[in-house]
């Protein structure tokens, strides 16, 4: 039993910190575009593929520094042509446009790599289980989970140390004055747009070599990254950091009790923080309502 | 006075349009239950509209009470008696209920937050029509209902085998729904949500209960939304756990805003020329999704007013 728990809570944080780099990403994007950005299962499946396919060239680790920075730079591009004449306007504009590039880049992947599923090899050091007791951690769980941490970890130092992250943390408050004390907030919400959208791409390379590869994965994990933000609090990315890791856990030790209820109970935490505090856990009072 | 003899020449364009569409549609290359699907989706469009281009609030979740209408009729047919209206009824207050309950905590929130939070609590209900296959017969959906005739006592119309006979009695259901969502859009009660959505904080100021309005005006939608996937059941003798799906949810948002939001038969216009493109697409290729994504993107960059889009533009947010 304390086996199988432990298994599960491994399982849960793992996912959790899926969860967390796909909020984040999400996140950061709603924060300063104020877009939620439906395509951003999309930009994980196109990381994937592209570490696919850069695999047998430079290796697992190339694809893995080379895959996130091209899918980046594919939503600079994105962001550049499409996103931007939507600033200023409804939120509804944002929204409808990303679901509709959400269903050509599924549609767009099956074509260029086919509806089959393909697996991602990852190097052989990484794929054995640590100790034959705790079998279930492979040296990959344990390496996304660190990747993830570190990944997580130098985005809070940037936002918190550097020029550019105060200002887009200024800009999440109030993105007017910003521009106002002559920041460029169009290079300023491009920069941000590709750093969601490279953690997105992070995300797919990482979860190709973990679950392989198939064109609908992305929209699997969109809608817990919703819930991880709603929990956690719009406007606050610490909150949506501890809202991922939650609901990864609760689905994750629920598996253990009660197996069909493992993806509806992060759903029954949603409505639960949504009675009990409507603004999120770590949400300001006034953002975005 | 001109502008009303204008109203009313439209009125009268559009009904007997809908009322002669068993005998022009097959000349267009169309058939007559296509006409029934339009008329469905179209309603669903007109009920999502409601509450975005008449309350100003974003609901990307409406697919789901749509989906519990379709069950609602279906488990009517079903379990209960072989009655159409009951069906009807059972699906709108399936629909309704869950909408009025869902509602009272989605409420809390506004803007972008109100849309993840309408598509988070949509999927809610997707996984459970999903995962409780012995009640909704999960991914295969719900089967072994069909519609029943409309038995009036002295005659009964045979809806099931005519198929003109259906899209007339569609047409009516279409119609009744339709003049009470403008009823209530007249109403006292419809000129207090189209303040709410010209500007919410004057609203408020002038003593309005801002947040048991747009309550009840989600409420109301996900009634009309429940009534128009009830009638969808009866379109395809048939549930599926697919009807709640967000990406149902965009279809319906995308009609209204393709045919113009801020006009009442907008979406009417949105849902016949999307439910046309989608049939033709896919008689003509596998990769038609690529091309419906194509056409929201499309949309959004150069029609955001839609077809009919003479009114004011939005607000800049």
């Amino acid at each position: 039993m304390t086996q199988l728990l432990l298994f599960n809570i491994t399982n849960g944080l793992i996912i959790g910190a899926f969860y967390v780099l796909m909020a984040l990403g999400l996140s950061l994007i709603l924060n300063l575009s104020n877009v939620i950005n439906f395509a951003h299962g999309g930009f994980l499946v196109i990381g994937g593929y592209i570490a696919y396919t850069l695999t047998p060239y430079v290796g697992f680790w190339g694809a893995l520094l080379i895959a996130p920075v091209l899918t980046a730079l594919i939503g600079l591009l994105v962001e550049r042509v499409l996103i931007r004449p939507l600033y200023g306007r409804d939120p509804l504009y944002g929204l409808l446009l990303t679901f509709g590039l959400a269903f050509m880049i599924e549609d767009g992947t099956r074509a260029i790599w086919g509806a089959q599923g393909k697996p991602v090899t990852i190097p052989a050091v990484l794929a054995r289980p640590l100790t034959p007791e705790l079998f279930f951690i492979t040296g990959y769980r344990l390496f996304m989970v660190v990747a993830a941490i570190a990944v997580v970890a130098l985005l809070f130092a940037i936002l918190r140390y550097t020029r550019l992250g105060v200002r887009i943390r200024a800009g999440t408050l109030d993105l007017e004055t910003v521009s106002a004390m002559g920041v460029n907030i169009h290079a300023l919400r491009s920069l941000n747009f590709a750093a969601g959208v490279y953690l997105a791409g992070l995300s797919g390379v990482l979860a190709a070599g973990q679950l392989g590869l198939e064109p609908t994965m992305g929209t699997g994990l969109l809608m817990p990254s919703f819930v991880a933000i709603i929990v956690g609090g719009v406007g606050s990315l610490t909150g949506t950091l501890i809202g991922g890791l939650l609901i990864g856990l609760a689905s994750g030790v629920t598996a253990v009790f009660l197996p069909a209820a493992s993806e509806a109970v992060i759903y029954v935490l949603m409505a639960l923080i949504l009675l009990l505090r409507p603004r999120g856990l770590l949400g300001e009072e006034g953002m975005m309502t | 006075m001109s502008g009303k003899a204008r109203n009313l020449a439209l009125l009268a364009a559009i009904w007997a349009t809908l009322v002669l569409a068993p005998f022009w549609m097959p000349l267009v290359g169309g058939y007559t239950a296509l006409g029934a699907r339009v008329l469905v989706l179209a309603l669903a469009a007109m009920s999502v509209n409601f509450l975005l281009g008449f309350t100003g609030v974003l609901s990307f979740g409406h697919a789901a009470y749509f989906g519990l209408g379709a069950y609602g009729a279906g488990f009517a047919l079903k379990f209960l008696a072989k009655s159409t209206p009951l069906s009807l009824v059972c699906g709108m207050l399936l629909g309704g209920l869950a909408g009025a309950l869902l509602g009272s905590l989605i409420v809390r929130r506004r803007g972008v937050y109100f849309a993840m939070v309408t598509i988070a609590f949509g999927q809610v209900l997707y996984y459970v029509a999903f995962q409780w296959s012995s009640l909704t017969g999960g991914d295969d959906g719900l089967r072994g209902f069909s519609r029943q005739p409309l038995d009036f006592g002295f005659a009964s119309i045979d809806i099931l085998s005519n198929e003109t006979a259906f899209y007339f009695f569609v047409l009516a259901c279409f119609a009744l729904a339709v003049a009470v969502m403008g009823y209530i859009l007249q109403s006292p009660f419809g000129r207090t949500m189209i303040a709410i959505r010209e500007n919410e904080r004057r609203a408020r100021f002038l003593g309005i209960a801002i947040e048991r309005h747009i309550w009840i005006a989600f409420s109301l939608s996900c009634f009309f939304m429940g009534f128009a996937g009830a009638l969808y059941a009866l379109v395809n003798n048939f549930a599926d756990p697919r009807g709640l799906h967000y990406s149902q949810s965009g279809d319906f948002v995308i009609m209204a805003v393709m045919g113009g939001m801020r006009n009442f038969w907008g979406p009417l216009l949105g849902a016949a020329v999307f439910v046309a493109l989608q049939d033709y697409l896919s008689s003509l290729t596998v990769n038609w999704m690529s091309f419906v994504g194509l056409l929201f993107v499309l949309v959004v960059l150069f029609f955001p007013r839609g077809l009919l889009g003479f009114a004011r533009p939005k607000a800049s947010a």
